[in-house]
Order: C-alpha cells, then sequence, then structure tokens
C-alpha cells in the first residue's frame, strides 16, 4: 500500500467519557481549536468534530456527549449509542475511551460495557488526571490494566501534554491495536461492578485517598449559609462584571461604528448605495458587535466556574430552590447569564445535563432582562417616568427599571414551572451531579473555550442581525417617495415612512396594537424590533426624524410632543409607555435568540412555541397594563 | 433486628453516615443509579445536604455525587459497624 492510499482514507475515532473525565481537555489538545460544533438531528445533544493536528492520514475525532452508560432512556442520552451503532451517520472506525485515574471504580464499568456492546471496533483507554492520582497517594499498574482489557492504555496529563506523543502516534493506526478481550455481555451494571471492583484491586486503583483540598474548599463552599453567601456574591460579581467592566469597551466599538457610519457618509457620494451602507450595514453590524465585550467577559467567567469545578456546587446550592420550579441548579447560572444576552446563555445551557432541563430552560431564558432591553427600557423611564422619589434614596425610574428585572426573572420561573408541568414532561429521569475535585483550568483551555463560544455568537447572530438590518432598512425606505418641491427634509423623511412598506404595515396592524395604546408608528418600531429589540430605538429615532440616533435628549422630547392629529391627544403617554415596557418585557423580539434556540434544539418547533406563547402573553400583559394604567395613574 | 423499609432508606441518613448498600429486596433501584455504583456491596456515605435540606452530597466508589432524597429512597444501606462501637 502507498502512503498515498493511508493518507487518503480518513479515519473516524469516537471519544467517549463520563463529564468531568478530561474528555473535553483531551479533545482539545487533539485537535486545537478546530472543532465543528453542531447537533444531532431531532435530539438536543451538540455534536462536535475535529481533525488530529499533528496527524498525517486524515483523523477525525467525534467528541460524544459525556456519560456515565452507553445505555440512555431517552432520544438525547441514546445518542452516544447511535453513533457507535452507525445509526447516526457512518459508523466510527474506532473509540477512545477516556476515563478519569481517581474514579476508575466507577468508570471501568462503561469501559466494560463499550467493549462487550461493540467487540469488533478497535479501542484503546486513555487514562487521565494521573498526576492527580498520585499526588492522592495512588499507583496504577497501568500494564496490568493494559493486559485485563486486551486493549492499549494511554496514561496521559493531558493540560500538560505528558503522554500524549505517544497516544498521537498509536491514533495514527488503529487498525494495528491489540483486540480487546472479548467479554461476556452481562447487562446488568451489578456484575459489571462486581468485575470493575476484582480488577481495581488488582491494578492498585483502590486505595486512592480522599482529595483533602477539595475537602477544605467545600467546607466553607458548600456550607449551609456561608455557601449561600459565596454563591450571592460569585453571582453578584459576574452580574457586575458585565455591566461594570464592559461599559469602556462597549462604548468604545459604539464610537468605532457610529465614526465609520460617519466617516463612509463623507468619502462615498450621497444617495441610496451610502444609505444602505451606513444604516443598514454599519448600523446593523454594530449593533451586534456592540455586546462583543459583555460576551466575552460573560464566556470567561462561565468556563473559568465550569472548568475550576464551582459551577456544580453553586448547582449543589441552589438547586433546592431551582426545584421548585422544575428545574436544577445549574438552570440558575444559564438564566443569570442570560442578563448579558440570551444567546450565549442558551449556549451555556449545554451544561445542563439533564435535556428536558435544558429544553426548559432554552425556552423560558428569553425573559430575563437582556442587554438590548436596556436601550429601550432606559428611553422610554426616562421620557415618561417622573424623576420623583420615593422616601429619601429610592427613585421612581430606577425602581421602575428594577421592577422590569424582577418580571422578567419571576416570568421566568413561573413559565419553566409550567412548561416542566406539561410541555416538557416527559419521563422525569433521575437528577445527579457529580461534584468533582477543584481543578485550574489552563490559559490555554480556557482560552479555546472562550474562542470556540465566542466565534460562534459572532458568526450565528452577526449574520443573522446584519440581514435583518438590511431588511429593516429596505421596508423602511421603499417604494420610494418622490421629493415634493419645497418640502423640509424632515416632511420627506415622514412622507418617506408613511408610505414606505414598513409605514404601510405599521398602519395595517394598527387595529391590532390599538387596544395596547400603540398607533401606527409604534407598530413600525414593533415589527423593526422583530430583528432586534434595541433596533426599536433607532428606528424611533428615523421615524421622528431626529436624526442623530444617540441623541436620547431629542428623541424624548420628539415622542412626549408627539400629539394624534386625529384626537389631538399626546401619542405617548405614561399608560402607553408602561405597556410598551411590559410589551418588551415579555415578546421575543429577537431573531439571533430565534436562530440559536432552532440551533440548540434541533428544530425549529421550539423557536416558534417560544415566539407563540411569549407573544401572547406580552399582547395580554400589555392590555392589562394599559387598561389599568390609563385609569388610575394617567 | 427488622428495620423498616423508612429506616433503612439512603433518602432519610444524616450527615455523617457510612454505610453498604444492601440487596433491595422487592423495590427496583432504578437503573440509572445502578450505573452509578449504586449497587450491593458498594460502601457509601453522607457527606453533606444542600442549604435547605436538599440535595445530598454522597460519596461512593471514590467519587463524589449530589442526588435528590427523593431519588434515592429506594437505595437500602445497612450501617458499618464501627470496630469502637
Amino acid at each position: 500500500m502507498s502512503t498515498a492510499t493511508i493518507s487518503a482514507t480518513p479515519i473516524r475515532i469516537a471519544l467517549l467519557g463520563a463529564p468531568n473525565s478530561g474528555k473535553t481537555t483531551l479533545f482539545n489538545a487533539l485537535t486545537g481549536s478546530r472543532a465543528k460544533v453542531g447537533n444531532y438531528p431531532g435530539v438536543t445533544v451538540s455534536r462536535r468534530e475535529g481533525v488530529v493536528k499533528k496527524s498525517e492520514r486524515r483523523l477525525r475525532i467525534l467528541d460524544l456527549p459525556g456519560s456515565y452508560s452507553l445505555r440512555g432512556e431517552t432520544p438525547d442520552e441514546q445518542v452516544v449509542e447511535r453513533v457507535l451503532g452507525g445509526e447516526l451517520g457512518e459508523r466510527p472506525d474506532a473509540m477512545l475511551i477516556v476515563v478519569d485515574a481517581t474514579t476508575l471504580r466507577r468508570s471501568l464499568a462503561m469501559v466494560r460495557e463499550a467493549l462487550e456492546e461493540h467487540a469488533g471496533l478497535p479501542c484503546a483507554v486513555v487514562v487521565t488526571m494521573v498526576d492527580e492520582m498520585r499526588a492522592r497517594g495512588g499507583r496504577l499498574d497501568f500494564g496490568k490494566l493494559s493486559k485485563t482489557l486486551g486493549t492499549p492504555v494511554f496514561p496521559v496529563v493531558g493540560h500538560r501534554g505528558v503522554g500524549m506523543d505517544a497516544l498521537c502516534r498509536a491514533l495514527e493506526a488503529p487498525e494495528a491495536w491489540r483486540r480487546p478481550k472479548p467479554f461476556a455481555k452481562s447487562d446488568a451494571p451489578e456484575a459489571r461492578f462486581a468485575w470493575v471492583d476484582e480488577v481495581c484491586d488488582d491494578i492498585g486503583a483502590s486505595s486512592i485517598a480522599a482529595d483533602t483540598r477539595s475537602d477544605r474548599l467545600d467546607r466553607w463552599l458548600l456550607h449551609p449559609w456561608v455557601g449561600g453567601l459565596v454563591f450571592a456574591a460569585v453571582m453578584i460579581f459576574v452580574f457586575q462584571s458585565i455591566f461594570t467592566w464592559a461599559v469602556p469597551a462597549m462604548d468604545a466599538i459604539e464610537g468605532l461604528f457610529g465614526e465609520i457610519g460617519r466617516l463612509s457618509r463623507t468619502i462615498l457620494p450621497g444617495g441610496l448605495l451610502a444609505d444602505l451602507w451606513a444604516d443598514g450595514v454599519v448600523a446593523g453590524v454594530g449593533s451586534v458587535l456592540v455586546f462583543l465585550p459583555q460576551i466575552i467577559i460573560l464566556f470567561t467567567l462561565i468556563h473559568f466556574l465550569e472548568d475550576v469545578g464551582y459551577m456544580a456546587r453553586a448547582a449543589f446550592v441552589v438547586d433546592r430552590i431551582m426545584g421548585w420550579v422544575g428545574l436544577q441548579g445549574r438552570s440558575f447560572v444559564v438564566l443569570l447569564s442570560c442578563s448579558a444576552c440570551a444567546v450565549p446563555g442558551i449556549m451555556a445551557a449545554r451544561t445542563i445535563p439533564s435535556p428536558r432541563d435544558r429544553l426548559a430552560t432554552i425556552l423560558v431564558a428569553p425573559f430575563m432582562t437582556c442587554s438590548a432591553r436596556l436601550p429601550v427600557y432606559t428611553l422610554l423611564i426616562a421620557a415618561f417616568v417622573p424623576a420623583t422619589k420615593v422616601g429619601a434614596l429610592i427613585g421612581v425610574q430606577g425602581l421602575v427599571m428594577f421592577a422590569l428585572y424582577l418580571l422578567g426573572a419571576l416570568t421566568a420561573l413561573g413559565s419553566a414551572a409550567l412548561l416542566k408541568a406539561t410541555v416538557v414532561r416527559g419521563n422525569i429521569s433521575t437528577f445527579y451531579m457529580e461534584l468533582p475535585p477543584y481543578r485550574l483550568p489552563t490559559a490555554r483551555l480556557l482560552g479555546t473555550q472562550v474562542w470556540q463560544s465566542t466565534r460562534h455568537f459572532i458568526k450565528r447572530a452577526g449574520t443573522i442581525i446584519f440581514a435583518a438590518s438590511v431588511i429593516v432598512w429596505a421596508f423602511l425606505n421603499f417604494p420610494q417617495v418622490d421629493a415634493t418641491a419645497g418640502a423640509t427634509p424632515q416632511e420627506t423623511a415622514q412622507r418617506q415612512l408613511e408610505g414606505s412598506a414598513a409605514g404601510q404595515i405599521g398602519k395595517a396592524i394598527e387595529p391590532a396594537i390599538a387596544p395596547l395604546g400603540y398607533d401606527w408608528k409604534i407598530g413600525v418600531g414593533l415589527i423593526a424590533s422583530l430583528a432586534a429589540r434595541e433596533v426599536i430605538v433607532a428606528t424611533l429615532a428615523q421615524i421622528y426624524a431626529v436624526g442623530d440616533p444617540d441623541d436620547f435628549d431629542g428623541l424624548r422630547g420628539a415622542l412626549r410632543a408627539d400629539v394624534n392629529p386625529d384626537t389631538g391627544e399626546p401619542v405617548f403617554d405614561l399608560a402607553v409607555a408602561l405597556s410598551l415596557l411590559v410589551f418588551f418585557v415579555f415578546a421575543l423580539q429577537c431573531t439571533s435568540t430565534i436562530v440559536i434556540m432552532a440551533k440548540e434544539t434541533g428544530s425549529w418547533k421550539w423557536p416558534i412555541f417560544a415566539f407563540s406563547y411569549m407573544f401572547g402573553l406580552a399582547y395580554v400583559a400589555s392590555f392589562i397594563t394599559y387598561r389599568a394604567a390609563s385609569a388610575w395613574l394617567v | 433486628m427488622a428495620a423498616n423499609q423508612e429506616d433503612s432508606s439512603l433518602a432519610h441518613k444524616p450527615v455523617g453516615f457510612r454505610g453498604t448498600i444492601s440487596p433491595s429486596n422487592g423495590a427496583e433501584v432504578p437503573r440509572r443509579l445502578r450505573e452509578l455504583g449504586f449497587v450491593p456491596g458498594t460502601e457509601v456515605s453522607v457527606l453533606r445536604r444542600g442549604p435547605l435540606g436538599d440535595p445530598l452530597e454522597l460519596e461512593l466508589r471514590g467519587y463524589r455525587i449530589c442526588l435528590r432524597r427523593a431519588d434515592l429512597t429506594e437505595v437500602r444501606v445497612d450501617p458499618v459497624s464501627e470496630p469502637d462501637s
């Protein structure tokens, strides 16, 4: 056989292992950051595939979801078995099972299961955390383990690269691996564990001391009330960092894109093309990238907390509370992340082991007050809520802002309880979560993970928002209305708006939104905000011909001054503003979220469902708010 | 001593309890738990309890896992007899 034929045949190796076994570290060490992330069809399970960096043959590693057993009860859990059996894509050419040296007395059971079920497949075992096992006084006879299993065994310290060369060399030729021993099918965990205990006694895996360092930390971090305080402090820290640290960078990005827009207007000849470029493309891309600093900080913190082992502890602390609404501890962290942006939050839901809980969390995530709602809230509150104080310290405006946050969070929890009792009920699986020893991730691993998440955010959300902003721009500018002679630029802009497709749609839906207190101009804003919530601010700015969308004071004044030509009443009053605020708390006006929901749940069914029930809720709640506020407040 | 069902369930054991999982007679331990190593003869200890009484942090087979008490009712345990007690 020539070398050319060897390098032409791609080999697919399935990577199996329990959560926390070091599987991700190994995957990243083998493939670098060149992983393709996707979803298995029809299930809420993410799929990762990467190419081995240094290999001469085309070596693809298929990272299977972390699990404690091959046999699954729900479709999501069955992915591992179906991939190995060749039911989801082509059958892999070999399997690589990752086991943590410190938990062999549990994890060897899955090795045995894999060898029983897939006897024909070349198999190798990678033993990770060897340094940690040694530090805890353990000694392992790897030769004996290899002999017992009949497979090659590679001890590695993944994050330091120890043992990786030998592993990479062996991966080049799975055909040459020693064939595993044929094991009788036992089908009962009891029988497998009896065998595991025997093997562990034999190779010296039975006497590994407890991890005293983790013990000492857990004494405080999991303490009944100290643990609660630490949890609150960590969450406040995460929350603060998203809003405080990110601000200078966000301002810089916003300024940069404003500058690019202004600059291109001076360079480009006036006309439609310049409008499309400056108002559509630059403004659209800028409106996404402005969230980048928040997203990078959030992902860094989340991945760090996850890798270091705190996320599992945080989940332990709040699990009981989340249990009341049918969710689990990890959902809390995901929902909190959504206060930056629901898109990374929904992606972070991958850390929730139970697919049902993950789905329920994803479906309620958009209720959490994301930063895209802030410009809308700020504008309306500043314009219509009186800047008076309750008592000496608390301002009414701040109170309204807090109430909106609270309303979003409570709705998320309430909806989760409702969904878990109805739509995503299914068979209730046992909740279990391992508490791994505390481990410091390397900067490289952390960097790779943050980069992977961020890159996907830019790619997915960026393309969608970009396209949506161009479409909104087109709807606002077509069909073109001829400028009447002698009309001021403002009058021309007004006529253009009324004649545009967006204006016509706004007028068409006016009867439907009139019960909420909105006129057709707000209708145009609402339609535009389907692309992204904050677009309504820019759209209202365009509608009221304020010119500079960042001119908040000007827009505020214009909103307050607008009068309905038929009734002579102001278009906006406190009741309308409150109604609109409530609408923005509930409605799912975000194309990026809808798209990410479809990607992460593997179907368009769920985003359509979420959009519908959230829209229904928004409509009813806004109607009640408008009526109540009109009766009592105005 | 005939321990009743309630007393021998892992779900009702206090923090600090150490014991071995006993063969369940009649009541079936969920397969998921058995796959995690909750099989007869395995030593298990209760390390901690969540702030509001749930979940429990357990140690078995050299690793730590937390489970809700409701999911542990079918796991029967015998206390390990301390040599000095």
